[in-house]
C-alpha cells in the first residue's frame, strides 16, 4: 500500500499486475498519473474522486505541469469551494488511454521497446474505472465519499456506482448519459476520420517523426468544440463579427472572429493532446452503454444500490441533452435509489459543467453538504 | 402544478396548515415520497426532525434546486407522467398535498399513488364550502377564496372537486379512508367516521389517509 500524503503529483506503476480489458485484452503494469489535493482524514471516509472528461487530466487544481494553465475545476474544487479541499481528500487520475502521464498509446511496450501506437488495446470507459479502482485500492481507500464528473467524467461516475456501488457513498454525474447516443458517435467519427486522414498519422505510428498529425487532430478539436458550446453562447460572444478587419475579404481566410476562434481552439489543443490518445478516449465513450450491460435494463444497474445521487444537466447542453439525465433519474427512481436531479439554466451549452455557473455550484454545495453530514464527516448544525 | 409553498425556512407557513397536520402523521424512519413537494417545507421537516428517507417530485425547476441546495432528495417531474418510473409499494407514505386538483389526471395520478404508497396522504381545497356555494349562487362568479384565489382564466386548478367527489374517486380506484381531517378557519377536527353532508358544506380542506385495498 503505498502511503497516503497531501497534495501528491506523480504516477504509480503497478509492478506485476496485469488488467484485464472489456475489449478481451490486457495492459501489463499499467502506469497511473494522479494528483491529489487536501488530507485523508484518519478514518479513511473523506476521499473524492474527480473524474475528468475525455480531454482533460488530472490537474483539476494548481498550475499543470504541461500547459502552464491553472486547473481546469477550479470553480468547484479548492478550499471553501463545493467541494471543499479542507475537508475532503480530493483524487484525480488520468484516465488510461490518456496522455497525462497514464498508460496511453503513447506509452512505451515492454515487449517491443517502440511506443504502443495502435498496438494499445481498445478500452472501455468500465476498464477506465477498473484501473481507479487499482489506485483507491493502493491508497487504501475502503469506500468514496462522492465520485464526481461531468461529461466522460459523468460516464465514470455512473459506472463507478454500476460496478463498484459498494465503494461509493455518493454520486454526482453532471453533463452526462447512461450510453453514447447515435449522434455522438457520429461526432466522434468525424474527429476520428480528421485525424486518420492526416497523411502525418501514418497508422498511428508517428511517435518518432519530426511530423504529427496536428491537422487531422486541430479538425477534430474543432468540430468537437462546437459541440461543447451552444447556438445562442456562440451568437453571444461572436454573432457575425468580423476578425481583425472591417469588410468581407471574399476569400477562405478567417474572416469572422468564430473562425478564428476555433482555429486557435484546433491549434492549442494539438500541443497538449496526443493523436491517438483522441482515437481510444473517444472509442471507449461509444462503447458506453451501461444498460446494455444489465440486459437493456438501466434500472437493473443500480438495483439495491445505497449511494446518493446529484444528477445534473444543462438546459442548453445539445451534446448530451437534458433528457439523457431524465433517463438517468428515471432508472434511479426505478431501482428506489436516493436520487436528486436538478436541471440548470443556461446558454453555455455542454461546456457549462466547467463554467461560472451558481446555480450549480448552489444545489451541490447543498447536496454535498448533506452527504457529509450523513457520512458523519460533519455535524448537522454546521449545515446551510 | 404550482408551487404552493413560497418560503421554507424550516417552519411551516401558516397559511399551510395541512403541512403542519400531514407532518405530524408521519412516523419516525418513515421512507416517504412527496408530490409536488415545492421548496421543500414538508420534507425539510420529516427529515430533520422525525429522521423520515425523504424524496420528493416537483415540476418548477427553481424548487427543485431550492429543494436540492438545501440538502433534499428531489427530481424535476411531473405528477401526470413520472409517478409510473417509481416501483411498486416502495414508499410507507405517498404526499400530495393541495396538487391533485392541478393534475391533468387525477384519476391515474391517485392510481399510481395506490401502486407505489402503503399509505397515501392527500389534502384536498374543499370546492363543496358554503362560501364558494355561495359565491356561485349569490353572485353568479367564478368563486375565488383563499385557497382558491385565481382567475378561473389563469387557475392551475383545473380539476376542482368537493370532498364527496374525492371520496368517491379514493374508492372507485381501490383506495379506503383510514381516517380524515376537515379544516376550517384553522379549526381542526379528526374523524375515522364517514365525511358527512356537513362536513363537506364546512370544511375548507380535508386531509385524507387512505390506503390501497387488496385487489
Amino acid at each position: 500500500m503505498t502511503e497516503v500524503s497531501s497534495n501528491i503529483n506523480q504516477t504509480h506503476v503497478f509492478n506485476g499486475i496485469t488488467l484485464a480489458l472489456d475489449g478481451g485484452g490486457a495492459l501489463t503494469a499499467p502506469h497511473i498519473a494522479y494528483r491529489t489535493y487536501g488530507a485523508l482524514n484518519a478514518a479513511r471516509s473523506n476521499a473524492v474522486l474527480v473524474c475528468h472528461a475525455l480531454t482533460g487530466d488530472q490537474h483539476v487544481l494548481g498550475q499543470n505541469p504541461i500547459t502552464q494553465k491553472m486547473g481546469w475545476w477550479e470553480t468547484m474544487v479548492g478550499p471553501d469551494k463545493p467541494i471543499d479541499t479542507n475537508k475532503y481528500f480530493v483524487i484525480c487520475q488520468n484516465v488510461i488511454g490518456g496522455c497525462a502521464g497514464s498508460s496511453g498509446p503513447a506509452s512505451i511496450n515492454e515487449d517491443t521497446g517502440q511506443p504502443y501506437g495502435l498496438e494499445f488495446p481498445v478500452l472501455t470507459i468500465g476498464d477506465m474505472v477498473r484501473a481507479q479502482k487499482l489506485l483507491i485500492d493502493e491508497l487504501g481507500i475502503p469506500d468514496l465519499f462522492c465520485v464526481i464528473g461531468g461529461s466522460m467524467g459523468g460516464m465514470q461516475t455512473l459506472q463507478w456506482a454500476a460496478a463498484h456501488g459498494d465503494r461509493v457513498f455518493s454520486a454526482i454525474p453532471i453533463a452526462t448519459a447512461a450510453r453514447h447516443s447515435s449522434q455522438n458517435i457520429a461526432f466522434h467519427e468525424v474527429g476520428r476520420q480528421a485525424i486518420m486522414a492526416d497523411p502525418n498519422w501514418r497508422g498511428g505510428a508517428y511517435y518518432d517523426q519530426e511530423e504529427k498529425p496536428s491537422k487531422g487532430l486541430a479538425v477534430a478539436r474543432m468540430a468537437a468544440h462546437v459541440t461543447y458550446l451552444s447556438e445562442s453562447a456562440l451568437h453571444r460572444k461572436f454573432g457575425r463579427n468580423l476578425q481583425d478587419r472591417d469588410a468581407l475579404g471574399y476569400g477562405f481566410d478567417a474572416d469572422f472572429q468564430i473562425e478564428s476562434y476555433l482555429r486557435h481552439q484546433g491549434m492549442s489543443f494539438v500541443e497538449r493532446f496526443d493523436a491517438n490518445s483522441y482515437l481510444y478516449i473517444t472509442r471507449a465513450m461509444d462503447y458506453f452503454d451501461i444498460a446494455a450491460d444489465h440486459g437493456g435494463k438501466l434500472a437493473e444497474a443500480f438495483k439495491g444500490s445505497t449511494c446518493r445521487f446529484c444528477v445534473v444537466s444543462f438546459s442548453s447542453d445539445w451534446l448530451f441533452p437534458t433528457h439523457e439525465s431524465v433517463n438517468i433519474v428515471r432508472a434511479l427512481s426505478a431501482a428506489g435509489a436516493d436520487v436528486s436531479f436538478v436541471d440548470i439554466e443556461s446558454d453555455k451549452g455542454h461546456d457549462a459543467f466547467l463554467l461560472d455557473e451558481p446555480e450549480m455550484f448552489k444545489t451541490l454545495r447543498g447536496f454535498i453538504d448533506s452527504c457529509a453530514i450523513a457520512r458523519g464527516l460533519t455535524a448537522s448544525g454546521d449545515a446551510t | 402544478m404550482i408551487d404552493h409553498r413560497a418560503h421554507a425556512d424550516g417552519n411551516i407557513s401558516s397559511n399551510r396548515l395541512d403541512l403542519k397536520l400531514i407532518a405530524d402523521m408521519i412516523p419516525k424512519g418513515s421512507r416517504v415520497l412527496d408530490i409536488g413537494c415545492g421548496t421543500g417545507e414538508l420534507l425539510n421537516i420529516l427529515v430533520r426532525d422525525r429522521n423520515v428517507s425523504g424524496h420528493g417530485l416537483e415540476l418548477s425547476q427553481s424548487g427543485v434546486n431550492a429543494c436540492v441546495a438545501r440538502g433534499l432528495s428531489v427530481v424535476q417531474g411531473d405528477a401526470d407522467k413520472d409517478l409510473s418510473y417509481y416501483p411498486s409499494s416502495g414508499f410507507d407514505f405517498v404526499i400530495l398535498s393541495q396538487t391533485l386538483q392541478a393534475t391533468q389526471r387525477p384519476q391515474d395520478v391517485l392510481e399510481e399513488m395506490a401502486r407505489i404508497g402503503k399509505k397515501l396522504i392527500i389534502s384536498i381545497p374543499n370546492f363543496g364550502h358554503w362560501r364558494v356555494r355561495l359565491d356561485l349562487l349569490l353572485r353568479g362568479r367564478m368563486p375565488e377564496t383563499k385557497t382558491l384565489n385565481s382567475q378561473w382564466y389563469n387557475t392551475a386548478n383545473i380539476h376542482l372537486c368537493t370532498l364527496l367527489d374525492f371520496v368517491d374517486l379514493a374508492t372507485l380506484v381501490g383506495l379506503k379512508v383510514d381516517s380524515h381531517i376537515m379544516v376550517h378557519k384553522n379549526k381542526i377536527q379528526q374523524s375515522k367516521s364517514q365525511i358527512s353532508a356537513l362536513d363537506n358544506l364546512r370544511a375548507e380542506l380535508g386531509v385524507f389517509v387512505l390506503s390501497p385495498t387488496l385487489s
